[in-house]
């Protein structure tokens, strides 16, 4: 499973990545904040204090799109990320990422 | 606790309701539902007389009206009194409440909450469940436990391994890790788990005919508070979508759950599952209804002994959270915020009410 999967689209979306082989989940803010930790109801408090304790990503990098803030390019997608990561299906894509 | 008042719920399968009174309680309120004569649409009304407060479910149709089954009290799809017993005056306040009804997806949604806020749009879509390119299984089983339990049990697939092993759970669902995505504008949960190698459970096996190890994808989706999507993707181990998004050579299966609050401690459980393949073929049909109610009923079972437990613990019962509960936890927590917000209009409108006097 890729642990970076993107299925919701809306403009304030918060993820919480389970690391693969690990206890350790990684929650990344719509703004593009990430932080660690292996109690997700530390992560939740943390992620919805936003923007409090949220640093910006850092400046040595290109800005980043928050709809697709934890997203590669299609083209780097891992080849078992699922179809609607790289292209939306349309009977797939959740109702509400179409308003 | 507190329902999550003023949104869309779903109430009954289309094909429940007919020409016969057909008494549901949703959140707490009573309704009769009957389908009407003249357009083919669902009524739903309040399932209380006005006068002495007798079941209008246990009443009779006439046409396109309810005839309390103890004084006679005549009611029209608008919930209005056409006729009292014994007398040319029907007093102004002889009305039980209506409430809006959409059929859609092979659902009956009503409306609980306020008349004036119902809005078709904000109601959640499962198409496959009335697509002729799925054939669909289905059921409803009353759960004895309030819904928030259906809804932790449902957000965290990793209880198959345990509770359904044998059926639908096993090893590798509950060692896979997840993804949570949680859209607060929209209010949608979305839960990943995709399994790149994993055994085929028998519900699926025998379903499918795949034998050997399978690639195991589940992607919930939950609109708060009553629509749950499981999208179920099944395929022989390594075989992935194409790159344009087709996907001929997996198995797809939408399992639908309708989380409807009877009371507060019992719940209304629909349970759906549509597939794209073996269409129409009747045996794989009568598998998948007799396997998936076993599911279903072995969810029921343990959620009402926890329901047990609960009413006998102390509110403030601490329980422990871990990694699995990470979509559970949203959930809870946008059900609370939906609970909270459903009363807001209703006190400011008293408030200014108030203001003004």
């Amino acid at each position: 499973m890729s642990d970076r999967a993107a299925m919701l689209r809306g403009d304030t979306v918060y993820r919480i990545h389970w690391e693969l082989g690990t206890d350790v989940l990684i929650g990344v803010c719509h703004c593009g904040a990430e932080h660690d930790s292996e109690d997700p109801v530390e992560l939740w408090e943390w992620l919805l204090a936003h923007p409090d304790g949220h640093e910006p990503p850092s400046t040595d990098q290109p800005p980043v799109d928050p709809s697709a803030a934890d997203q590669p390019p299609a083209d780097q997608l891992p080849a078992d990320q699922p179809p609607a990561a790289r292209e939306p299906v349309v009977d797939r894509q959740p109702v509400g990422a179409q308003s | 606790m507190t329902f999550a008042r003023n949104q869309w719920y779903v109430a009954a399968y289309g094909h429940e309701i007919g020409r016969e009174l057909f008494g549901r309680t949703i959140l707490g309120e009573p309704l009769v539902f009957y389908r009407s004569e003249e357009t083919g649409e669902v009524v739903a009304l309040a399932d209380r007389c006005v006068h002495r407060r007798y079941p209008l479910s246990e009443s009779r149709l006439e046409g396109d009206t309810i005839v309390c089954g103890y004084h006679g009290f005549t009611y029209d799809k608008a919930g209005t009194c056409v006729f009292v017993p014994g007398q040319a005056r029907i007093p102004r306040t002889a009305r039980v409440a209506s409430y809006p009804v959409v059929e859609q997806d092979s659902f009956v949604w009503v409306w609980i909450g306020d008349r004036d806020r119902a809005d078709e749009a904000l109601i959640p879509r499962a198409p496959w469940l009335a697509d002729p390119d799925y054939t669909t299984v289905c059921g409803m089983e009353p759960l004895a436990a309030r819904y928030e339990l259906l809804v932790d049990n449902l957000m965290d697939l990793s209880h198959e391994t345990y509770l359904h092993g044998g059926y639908i759970g096993t090893p590798e669902v509950a060692n896979t890790p997840i993804t949570t995505e949680v859209d607060e504008d929209n209010k949608i949960i979305y839960v990943s788990r995709h399994m790149a190698d994993a055994a085929c459970p028998p519900f699926y096996s025998k379903s499918t005919g795949i034998e050997g190890r399978i690639t195991r994808w589940q992607d919930i989706e939950y609109h708060p508070p009553c629509l749950y999507i499981l999208h179920s993707r099944i395929a022989p181990v390594g075989v992935l979508p194409n790159e344009d998004g087709s996907d001929p050579d997996a198995f797809h299966v939408e399992v639908v759950y309708a989380i409807t609050p009877e009371t507060e401690h019992s719940t209304h459980d629909f349970w759906a599952v549509a597939r794209d393949f073996a269409l129409g073929d009747q045996e794989v049909s009568d598998f998948l209804r007799e396997n998936n109610r076993t599911v279903v009923m072995q969810d029921v079972v343990a959620l009402d002994i926890l329901e047990q437990v609960i009413q006998k613990e102390p509110e403030d019962y601490q329980e422990l959270s871990i990694n699995i509960d990470t979509g559970g936890l949203a959930a809870r927590r946008i059900l609370k915020r939906m609970a909270a917000e459903s009363d807001e209009p209703v006190k400011a409108a008293k408030a200014a009410k108030a203001a003004k006097a």
